[in-house]
């Protein structure tokens, strides 16, 4: 056979569940990432066209423009209440949240709580860069002790402002909640390490097994005044020792997915 | 043949939700409403459909929104603390365009008040009350029938003009009882085209409240206001009572009117020329048509169980055409009819000043 008439194998390309859009995203940030490890997992399961997202309120508020799913936009934090009523009418659709810290973890720590609580069959992929992004960097709960931002010029007192919050620790609590782990995607390794979590988040949801939450601990280069590199070696030598990578609840039933 | 049965207006409320195809309902104890939630809770399971009990208004309003965006037919019901809480929800929801129904049994205010009969919501309810531009149709029932009878509209006019409506009742409406015909029970509708269904067969579709370039958001507040231009074309509804020959018209709307009818038809024994204005429709407001009143009577007579809300809507009506005179109840005291007839007697004699005066 001569070399023309071998066949072209496609090794690599856009998932199907994610648009051609130009990204907003900052160069270096993790959400580019994650949405595409997303949009993959709805491809290999085979589900685009039963799957409904929820958007947050802060940077991936555009969300509904990359992921070629149907797509609402919530009010900030109130996406797992929307999730609910979008998925209590219609049991037999994959409804997920995408949600960062100051959506989750500030505004509407209520509605995740009880949403995680009552068991909802549903999925929420928790961005957490312990930071507000989208209004300029300002101290978000997950802001780190010391860390500086733009409302805590000092660095974070926790004396003043309280602790950090570990979500993932926190749902782990709740008997509704099937499936929490956290994750990172720092490199390669740590990315497929996602990627199989994500898969799995969405099959544990397929199966009726209750809540699945990810948690992706991230980085902001714009806010954090780095570089995509310095970023990602920051958020590996501050951040993880605070948020220990891991899983945190893995209810009866999912190994078996 | 009608068969009449004997209901509680807060579970003709849930019975006519049910019955006019709410498909899911979320909602979340406060008094004097939570007989709709207790009446959901049992009879929507019953029949395979949604009921959930949220952590809070706030929650119950974006859960209704959720189930809003599947494009199938949901209601939440509150009273007035509950209802502040929903704003931020229900501006969602207008922009959006998506068919929501809320249901307000309005108690004392402000803040906590108490969980008596008001109708102090009034403004909150036809002048926005949530940020940015935009107005709900708003149905105010002042029998039980008429509560049934309205529920079961405010599902068809959502969706006919994509819009939340509202159904505005008060603690008295919602506690009393009285004898109602129930509507039969209709089919649950499909899901509209532009419903998140899962994207099968068709491309995406969006929901969403976002617009960050200006011109853009211009454009869909222009489509908004279009929208309650038609609504305020097509769905203007009033009634009237003995006002064909009246030389005085008392305007009131919900329980506030039902008390005055009985006020009005002792004045008539007492050879008063007196009738009554009940907007049926508080937004859109009647305008028009109580512009055509107040060419025709000498004296006009707003009551409200509030410190005179609806009366700046009055006024605008009018163009202070007549003198108008104001008689409010706050804070959940209910007007009696002998204070409502105290005042037709003193118009009627021409005393005191015909000038209206904020306050009771």
């Amino acid at each position: 056979m001569v070399e023309a008439e071998k066949q072209e194998r496609i090794v690599f390309s856009r998932p199907k569940a994610l648009t051609d859009t130009t990204t907003h995203y900052c160069p270096g940030c993790i959400h580019g990432i994650v949405h595409r490890l997303i949009a993959e997992a709805i491809d290999e399961l085979g589900i685009q066209d039963r799957t409904i997202g929820i958007a947050p309120v802060g940077c991936s508020v555009l969300a509904y423009h990359y992921f070629d799913v149907d797509f609402a936009e919530a009010a900030h934090g109130r996406a797992p209440a929307m999730a609910t009523g979008l998925k209590r009418v219609q049991p037999d659709k994959i409804v997920f949240t995408y949600q960062g810290d100051g959506d989750l973890a500030a505004i509407g720590t209520n509605e995740i709580i009880h949403a995680v609580n009552r068991g909802e069959n549903i999925t929420t992929f928790f961005i957490n860069n312990a930071i507000y992004g989208m209004t300029g960097g300002q101290m978000a709960p997950t802001t780190l002790p010391g860390q500086v931002t733009t409302s805590t010029p000092f660095g974070r007192d926790v004396r003043a402002a309280g602790y950090p919050l570990r979500v993932c620790e926190l749902m782990a609590t709740l008997a509704g909640a099937a499936y929490v782990v956290r994750r990172t995607a720092i490199n390669p390794r740590e990315i497929r390490r996602l990627k199989k979590a994500i898969v799995t988040a969405f099959k544990v949801q397929m199966a009726g097994l209750g809540y699945s939450l990810v948690e992706v601990v991230s980085n902001c280069p714009t806010n954090w005044g780095m570089t995509p590199i310095e970023s990602l070696e920051w958020l590996e030598k501050n951040m993880l020792p605070y948020y220990p990578l891991g899983d945190f609840k893995v209810a009866e039933g999912v190994e078996n997915l | 043949m009608s068969s009449k049965i004997l209901m509680k207006g807060n579970e003709a409320i849930a019975e006519s939700a049910i019955r006019a195809g709410c498909q899911a309902y979320f909602g979340y104890p406060i008094t004097p409403q939570t007989e709709v939630l207790e009446y959901m809770a049992r009879r929507m399971p019953q029949l395979g459909r949604v009921f959930l009990q949220a952590e809070s208004e706030l929650a119950a309003i974006n859960m209704l929104y959720g189930a809003a965006c599947a494009g199938v037919c949901a209601m939440t019901s509150t009273s007035s603390p509950g209802f502040s809480l929903m704003q931020e929800g229900i501006s969602y929801i207008a922009c959006s365009m998506v068919p929501a129904v809320v249901v307000n049994v309005m108690r004392g205010g402000p803040g906590l008040g108490n969980i008596q009969p008001s109708q102090a919501d009034y403004s909150q309810m036809t002048k926005g009350g949530g940020h940015g531009d935009y107005k709900v149709l708003t149905l105010a029932p002042s029998t039980i029938q008429e509560l049934v009878d309205h529920v079961g509209l405010a599902f068809d006019l959502a969706d006919e003009y994509r819009q939340i409506v509202f159904v505005i009742a008060d603690g008295m409406l919602g506690q009393m009882m009285e004898p109602v015909e129930l509507p039969e029970m209709r089919e649950l509708r499909p899901p509209p085209a532009w419903a998140l269904t899962g994207a099968k067969g068709r491309p995406k579709n969006i929901i969403t409240s976002l617009y960050l370039n200006a011109p853009e958001l211009e454009k869909v507040n222009q489509e908004l206001q279009a929208v309650y231009r038609r609504i305020e074309a097509n769905e203007v509804r009033y009634d009237s009572y003995l006002l064909e020959d009246a030389e005085i018209a008392v305007v009131a709307y919900g329980t506030a009117a039902r008390i005055a009818r009985t006020a009005i038809r002792r004045a008539r024994e007492a050879g008063i020329r007196v009738g009554l204005f009940r907007p049926i429709t508080v937004y859109p407001f009647p305008y028009e048509a109580l512009a055509e009143v107040a060419g025709r009577v000498q004296e006009m007579l707003v009551v409200e169980m509030s410190a005179g809300q609806m009366l700046e809507d009055v006024r605008m009506a009018t163009c202070c055409r007549v003198p108008i005179r104001f008689f409010g109840k706050m804070g959940g005291v209910v007007p009696l009819p002998e204070d409502i007839l105290a005042e037709i007697e003193a118009l009627a004699q021409g005393k005191p000043a015909m000038v209206a005066q904020k306050g009771a």
